[in-house]
This record gives C-alpha cells, sequence and structure tokens, in this order.
C-alpha cells in the first residue's frame, strides 16, 4: 500500500489496459482486504498486549495456555466470538440494533486512511489530514448511541447517553490542542507535520504550551476511547455492559475491535503530532549518535513510539478508578476547555513574536 | 388506627407522580443479578435522569428458612447453619450460638479456648476486611485491588484449612470449645503473615486511599448522621463511621478481649470515606490482637464438652451477642427444655445496615449509590437467613 | 454478664404502672401490650434510660397457650446495657402497635413478623411481606403451618 506503488500499478493501468470498471474494483477490493488484514493483526496484538500487561500489574501471569507464551489467546478469543450465538432483545429495532456496530467500525477504518507510518507509507495523503480525522472519528458516537437506544433496554440507554455527553464534551478539547500544533506547524497535512519536527519534536520545540497541549490530548482522548478512568458508558460495576449490554457473537467483537483499533490510531496521532511520528531519536550536536539512529527503519520508530503511548494508556486503565459522570463533565468543561483555551493563545503569541515559553 | 397490606405492585403505583413539566421519572430495576449488589439483592429505584429519588429494596432471592429448621435441629447442628449466614466470617457466627448456650447451661471453658477463639475471630475479622477492600475498589472501577485482596486473603485461607479443614464453612466453634486443636506451625505462619501484611495495609492505603479519585468520590458522599445511625439500628463499622463508639469486643468483652490493648476506630462524619477509613484501622488493630496472643497460647484440653453430651437449655429466653466483621450478631433462644430450641433467631448485622441505605442514597445518582452501598458491606445471604 | 443487663430495678421503680410481671432474677420485663407504646416512648427518651438502639424484635409462637410473644431487644450506647422487653397478644387476634415512629429499624422488623407470624402493626408505613413473594398463603414460621412442600424431619 505505498503511495509508490499505487503511481506504478496506475501507469501500468494505464499503459497496457483500458481503465475499466473492473480493475479499479479489483484493486479497491485489495485494498480492502490490506486494510481488514492489518486491523486483525493490530487487534489481535493490542488484545494479547493488554491481558499480558494486566496480568504483571496484578502480580498474576495471564494468558499462557493457549500457544506458548498465550500467543494464541486472541486467536481463540476471536474464534468464539465468530462462533457464538447472535440474539437480540424481542422488542428491539431490528435495522438499527444491526447497523450500530458498522458505524464504530467505519469511523475508526475510515481513520487509518491518513496515518503516516513512513515516509512513503501512507495509505492516503489529504492536504487537510488532522482535520479529516477529528471529522471522522466523531462517527463513533453515533454508533454507541444507536446501539443503546436500539437494544430496548433502560440500562444500555443509561449508558449510550453517559456516553454521548461525554465524548461530545471531549471532542472540544482535542480538537483545541490540535490547534496548537497546527499553528505551530502552520499546515493541516499530517505529512508536513511530521516534516517540520525536523529539528525537534513538538514536545520539545514548544516548550511549555505543547506540553500542556499533549496532556490535554492525551486525557481528552482516554475519554473519547470510553476506557477507565473514564469508562462510565460501559461501566461494569454499574450498569453491567453498558452500551454493548445487549450484543453478543461477531457484532460484541465489532465493538471491542473499534475500540483496540481507536487505541492504536488515538497513539498514531499523538505519535504524528507530539512525538515526531517516523523521525528517528536525535540528540543535539551528536552526529555519529544521529547517524546510528538514521540507520534504523523509520516505520521502526514509528511502531516503538507506538508501542510505548499504548503502553501508557494500558497501564492506566488499570490503576486507576473510575470518575462519576458529573465529575467527568465537570473537569471538562470548567477545566481543560479553559485551559485549552489560553493555550491557544499561548501558542498564537509564540509563533507571531517568536517567543518561547 | 390503620393496618393497610400492599404488595410491591401498589407501591411502585403510587409513586407516579404526575408532572406537567420537567423530565419523567421513571423505575429501573437493579436486578437480583448484578456486578454491584454483591449477591441476590434487588433494588427497584426510582429516577429522573440520573439521579436516584427513591430506592425500594426486595429481599428474599436466598432465604433458606435457617430459623425454621433450627427449631428441628440440636443445638451443635445448628452451628452449622450459622456458617452459611455471613459465610466471610463464619466462625464468628459460630460463636454466637456457643455463647448462648454455654452462658446458658454455665459452662466452663478454659483460657486456651478462648485464645483461639479470639485469634481465630481477628483472622476471619482479617479476611473479611481485606476482601472487602478489594471489592470497594473494584466497584468504583479500580481492577488491580480486587486481586491483591484475595491473594493476601488466600494466606489466610490456606492457614484455616490446615485447623479445620474447610475454607469457606468452618464449623470451628462449638459449644464447649473448638473442634480440633490448632497444629504445632500454627504461630510460626501466623508471625510471617503479620510480617507481610503490616507494611503490604500501608503500601494498600497509598494505593487506594491518596487517589484522588477515590477521595472525591466518597467523601460527603452517603452522609449517616448519629441519630439516624442509632435510630436505623445499624451496628459494626457503619455506627462507629457516624461518631458512635460501639465495640462489644471493648465495652463487654468476651473471649480475650479484654486482656489484649487495642483501640477502636471512630469516625466523625459518616460518610462513606469514613466507613472505608474505619475498616483499614480495624485491620490494623486486628494484627495488634493477634500479634499479642499469638506467642502465649496456654496449654490445655481444646475442647471441654464430651461429644455425646446432651445439650438442653433452662426454659425461658435467651440472648447474646457478638461482634462479626460487620456488625453485632445477637442470637435470641426460646427453650422449652428439650433437645432442639423451641425457637431460635439470629438478629442479623446485614439486616439491620441494609435499611439505612434508603435514607442515604437518597438524591444522589447511581454512582454514588454503588459507592455506599459498597461501604455497607453487606452479605446477602446474611440478610436472607 | 450483670454489667451488661440493665439495673432491672431502676426501670421497675420508675414505671411499676407498665410492668406486668417482674423476674427481677431473670434479665427480662414483661408489660401489658395496651402500654407498649407509652412504655417504649419513655424506654427511649428518658435520660436514665436512653434506649436508642432496638436490636431486635421477635416474635415467638407458643402454641399452647394461643398466643404470641413479642420480644424486643434494646440497646443503650450510652449507659451500655441491654434490656429484653416482651408482651404478649392473643394468637387469633394479634394486633399491637407499631414502635417504627421511635425507632425507624422497626419498620423493617415488623414487617419481617408479619411475613412469618403474620402479626399485623397498626399505623405501619409500609406492611407488606418482606421475604417471602406477595401472593404466598400462609405464615410459615407458625407452629401449625403446613404446605405441600415441607418434610417431616
Amino acid at each position: 500500500m505505498t503511495t509508490y506503488h499505487i503511481e506504478n500499478f496506475a501507469n501500468i493501468i494505464n499503459n497496457s489496459y483500458q481503465t475499466n470498471i473492473f480493475t479499479i474494483f479489483a484493486y479497491v477490493l485489495l485494498i480492502f482486504i490490506g486494510i481488514l488484514a492489518y486491523i486483525t493483526l493490530v487487534a489481535l496484538t493490542l488484545i494479547y498486549v493488554e491481558r499480558k500487561v494486566c496480568a504483571a500489574i496484578q502480580c498474576r501471569i495471564g494468558p499462557n495456555r493457549t500457544g506458548w507464551w498465550g500467543l494464541l489467546q486472541p486467536v481463540a478469543d476471536a474464534i468464539k466470538l465468530v462462533l457464538k450465538e447472535k440474539n437480540s432483545p424481542l422488542y428491539c429495532d431490528k435495522l438499527l440494533h444491526f447497523i450500530a456496530p458498522m458505524f464504530c467500525l467505519g469511523a475508526c477504518l475510515s481513520s487509518l486512511l491518513i496515518i503516516p507510518f513512513s515516509h512513503n507509507i501512507q495509505v492516503i495523503n489529504l492536504n487537510v489530514g488532522i482535520l479529516y480525522w477529528s471529522a471522522v472519528s466523531s462517527l463513533g458516537i453515533l454508533g454507541i448511541l444507536i446501539a443503546g437506544w436500539s437494544s430496548y433496554n433502560k440500562w444500555s440507554l443509561l449508558g449510550a447517553i453517559r456516553s454521548a455527553s461525554q465524548m461530545l464534551s471531549y471532542e472540544l478539547s482535542i480538537i483545541l490542542s490540535i490547534m496548537v500544533i497546527v499553528i505551530y506547524a502552520g499546515t493541516l497535512d499530517v505529512q508536513k507535520i511530521v516534516l517540520s519536527q525536523l529539528d525537534g519534536w513538538w514536545i520539545f520545540k514548544g516548550h511549555i504550551v505543547t506540553v500542556i497541549s499533549f496532556l490535554i490530548f492525551f486525557v481528552a482522548s482516554v475519554a473519547e476511547l470510553n476506557r477507565t478512568p473514564f469508562d462510565l458508558p460501559e461501566g461494569e460495576s454499574e450498569l453491567g455492559a453498558g452500551f454493548h449490554t445487549e450484543y453478543s457473537g461477531i457484532q460484541f467483537g465489532f465493538f471491542f475491535l473499534a475500540e483496540y483499533i481507536n487505541v492504536f490510531i488515538t497513539s498514531a496521532i499523538i505519535v504524528t503530532l507530539f512525538l515526531g511520528g517516523w523521525l528517528p531519536f536525535h540528540l543535539y550536536g551528536m552526529l555519529s549518535f544521529n547517524n546510528a539512529m538514521n540507520g534504523i527503519h523509520p516505520i521502526i520508530w514509528f511502531f516503538l513510539k507506538v508501542s510505548l503511548i499504548i503502553f501508557i494508556i494500558v497501564w492506566i486503565r488499570w490503576t486507576l478508578p473510575r470518575l462519576r459522570i458529573d465529575q467527568l463533565i465537570y473537569l471538562e468543561w470548567k477545566f481543560l476547555l479553559p485551559l485549552g483555551l489560553v493555550n491557544i493563545v499561548l501558542s498564537a503569541i509564540s509563533v507571531l513574536y517568536s517567543f518561547h515559553f | 388506627m390503620a393496618i393497610h397490606l400492599r404488595t410491591l405492585n401498589e407501591v411502585l403505583h403510587s409513586s407516579n407522580k404526575k408532572k406537567t413539566w420537567g423530565t419523567k421519572e421513571y423505575f429501573i430495576n437493579m436486578g437480583p443479578q448484578h456486578p454491584s449488589t454483591h449477591g441476590v439483592l434487588r433494588f427497584v429505584l426510582r429516577l429522573e435522569g440520573e439521579v436516584v429519588k427513591e430506592i425500594i429494596p426486595v429481599l428474599g432471592y436466598i432465604h433458606r428458612g435457617i430459623e425454621k429448621i433450627g427449631e428441628s435441629v440440636s443445638y451443635r447442628n445448628f452451628v452449622h447453619l450459622t456458617d452459611r449466614c455471613d459465610y466471610l466470617s463464619s466462625i464468628i457466627n459460630n460463636w454466637g450460638v456457643s455463647k448462648v448456650v454455654e452462658n446458658a447451661m454455665q459452662i466452663e471453658t478454659n483460657e486456651r479456648i478462648e485464645t483461639i477463639r479470639t485469634i481465630f475471630a481477628e483472622i476471619q475479622r482479617l479476611q473479611s476486611h481485606t476482601l472487602w477492600w478489594g471489592v470497594f475498589a473494584m466497584d468504583l472501577g479500580a481492577f488491580t485491588p480486587f486481586l491483591y485482596g484475595f491473594r493476601d486473603r488466600e494466606f489466610l485461607t490456606s492457614i484455616v484449612e490446615d485447623t479445620c479443614g474447610s475454607r469457606l464453612t468452618m464449623n470451628y466453634i462449638q459449644p464447649g470449645g473448638v473442634m480440633y486443636d490448632i497444629k504445632p506451625d500454627f504461630s510460626t505462619k501466623i508471625k510471617n503473615y503479620i510480617r507481610y501484611l503490616r507494611p503490604r495495609i500501608d503500601e494498600y492505603e497509598q494505593l487506594v486511599s491518596n487517589n484522588i479519585i477515590i477521595q472525591k468520590r466518597t467523601e460527603n458522599v452517603g452522609i449517616l448522621s448519629k441519630d439516624d445511625a442509632c435510630s436505623y439500628g445499624t451496628t459494626g463499622p457503619v455506627l462507629r463511621a457516624s461518631g458512635v463508639p460501639l465495640d462489644l469486643r471493648k465495652d463487654h468483652p468476651y473471649g480475650m478481649y479484654g486482656k489484649v490493648d487495642f483501640s477502636v476506630a471512630v469516625g466523625s462524619v459518616g460518610d462513606c470515606w469514613d466507613r472505608y477509613w474505619v475498616r483499614i484501622e480495624e485491620m490494623r488493630q486486628s494484627l495488634n490482637i493477634i500479634e499479642q496472643l499469638i506467642d502465649n497460647i496456654p496449654p490445655g484440653k481444646h475442647m471441654v464438652m464430651k461429644h455425646t453430651a446432651k445439650i438442653k437449655l433452662p426454659i425461658g429466653y435467651h440472648y447474646d451477642q457478638v461482634e462479626t466483621a460487620r456488625g453485632i450478631l445477637g442470637v435470641f433462644v426460646a427453650s422449652d427444655g428439650k433437645d432442639s430450641p423451641y425457637r431460635i433467631h439470629l438478629r442479623s448485622p446485614n439486616f439491620n445496615n441494609l435499611w439505612s441505605i434508603t435514607k442515604m442514597a437518597a438524591g444522589l445518582k447511581i454512582s454514588d449509590l454503588v459507592a455506599i452501598f459498597s461501604t455497607l458491606d453487606i452479605v446477602m445471604p446474611d440478610v436472607d437467613r | 454478664m450483670n454489667k451488661m443487663t440493665a439495673s432491672i430495678e431502676k426501670i421497675y421503680n420508675k414505671y411499676q404502672k407498665f410492668i406486668v410481671e417482674n423476674v427481677i432474677s431473670k434479665k427480662e420485663l414483661r408489660i401489658n401490650s395496651e402500654n407498649l407504646i407509652d412504655f417504649m416512648y419513655f424506654m427511649r427518651n428518658d435520660s436514665d434510660l436512653k434506649y436508642d438502639i432496638l436490636c431486635d424484635h421477635t416474635v415467638v409462637d407458643w402454641v399452647n397457650n394461643n398466643s404470641f410473644d413479642l420480644v424486643y431487644n434494646l440497646y443503650s450506647t450510652e449507659y451500655k446495657n441491654y434490656i429484653i422487653i416482651s408482651t404478649t397478644i392473643p394468637r387469633n387476634k394479634p394486633i399491637i402497635n407499631t414502635v417504627s415512629g421511635i425507632w425507624r429499624i422497626a419498620e423493617w422488623q415488623e414487617r419481617e413478623a408479619y411475613d412469618f407470624f403474620g402479626v399485623l402493626y397498626t399505623d405501619h408505613k409500609d406492611l407488606r411481606r418482606l421475604f417471602l413473594e406477595d401472593d404466598w398463603i400462609g405464615f410459615p414460621l407458625r407452629k401449625d403451618y403446613k404446605d405441600n412442600f415441607m418434610l417431616e424431619m
């Protein structure tokens, strides 16, 4: 899926065959299968990592029976989910109940399109990349609301409404902290944002403004992902399973999958915006060290950084308790939002007057 | 002068008020199967949005008729039944029945028996509180302390299993003594455990008590004032957290409690935080008590009465109380001189503590209800008997 | 043991008019069922007595005497003693006043007594079955209770 190969393929099409609907269709199918294979791989890895890290924090071993070191456990989980019986409530809204997981999955699949894995590995490089991401990721809210409403279950509805209010509020903080980086880099294009960090990652170059922005984005994105400490919508000890109570089998699998892919996408966006994307780790003035760092392929740098952020997100989930809904909303509207606004003003000042805080 | 008998349906329909403006109230069932009701308890909640207006508890899902069965079994066999009431501190329940029988028949036990009984009661209290701590943190959303609590409880369970052969329903304290004598390595194992747990409690305080999220979710939530706590019949840590220093171990000492030195944790405000803190302090005091007793277990017999001796209580009413991990367990026996009691009634601490939730949680949110219910530490089989 | 039970003499001297049977050697007092409310009110509010926790309330079914014995266990947190109060009501007309205006927990304890024995309490706010289903017929803990599911031991 490199842009290079796409150009080559398009040339071949233009030169040798007539561009007809069948080749285009085959080509789109190939990309679709490729993306599906990729997200399956990512989801399986993340499930395994989460269970092993959770076990380590809880002083136990975690899955170790299925395959060496339990590596086949996620595969077993996936097979179990596919083979389970799909039952839905008697009086539920059948059409909505069926399509709700597809919204969540569609949102995260669409967000995968703009992630820059390396300088030439990216599905599509839009020139409004970050704006596209924040727009598409909001589709997930719709999926959760529809799931809660169509389940004909008061507990699911409670979970869905809590989730909707939470995710809508935290979208604002996310956009405000993205704006800081956009102001610094001067562009919405994702590859250009990474390239603007050639002389220093934004989290170091922007000093205190981007550090605050990083923290706001981190907290807000954990809230967007519906993970502890913000997992009230699926709060296990209060609501049973929240908005996905009435789902079983592969539909529950879709929600599950969407959550893990969103973890990956959010970490990827954090890495792209704040931690230099696929750029290697350079120290100022140490030429031989920097040359050695350059020798490692950029995609390995990307995955190393993403793994670090994913580890922190999983670590937080198994350590902290959850917030109450009014404390959650209070945190956003009375603390993070004013802080984000002040941050934007400071970033604008620092760009205009080249003043670094 | 009115006696009005109703059913649950009438209660639910009578609360329907007609409102022209504003959000509608709705009923939701926090059903018998729910992750946070610690057993089979059903709450019918009347909610307005997210705010709980009224709580109607519905009991009886695990009612087994223990008091009726007690009328046809002997006193020794009845001790088996008390195990199944509050199964997290079952040895203390056994002590309740044994105490009534011994006081009524005026049986004198020796110091070894009393020391062993006290040590085991404190072990059960520790087990119950470590499990409660794990479940409390899990109800608030932190999953890890649940496993830490079970790990700490597991050490004690294996020690108890060495002594009486069973992990949950022990049936250890019988009228006249204890069932089996302790093994020779009992003291060493307990001393190792005390050394293991003491620093852990401080570590757990750092993990859970110093966490700002837990503090914000439990401070000033579910306040039960002193008068309300007495009027609603609460006992145990719930009453002590509201400011009433009632602890049967200090006020009416039995066993060896009169001869050891420990303090009673008393709260001030009566909110969830105070109930939490009182139990953590009780864990520390239990460790102190065990430490003072474990080195000086006097020699002697472990059972003073013959196994085949008949137990017949004098005619009349007999009543006695012990302090379990959750409150005061009272055993009331109406005897007519025969082998089995004419009427035996267990004053269960959880039954009397549960009623106070209707006062505490009205007007708060569902998340607060879960937190309050978790700090009340209810075990449902004890409520339903 | 003696430290735990109240000084019955004190109560006897003050409220002699209520007491039916004075059993000083035992630890209980027996009073007339008509004076129950007034007596309980004094037990709670008298500054020398101050029984502020109603620990327990049960019923004993004396079939041979054709009566129910209602037993109240009171505890005083200030003077740290307890006392057993009992009163008798006829078995075929088991009506008595409720004490839930004095101690709130009596609401539930009396519901349990109604559920198992059929004792009716006047002025009770919410008298319905507690443990058994609403449509259960009969009162199980009575000595003459029979139904199809019972096993004779």
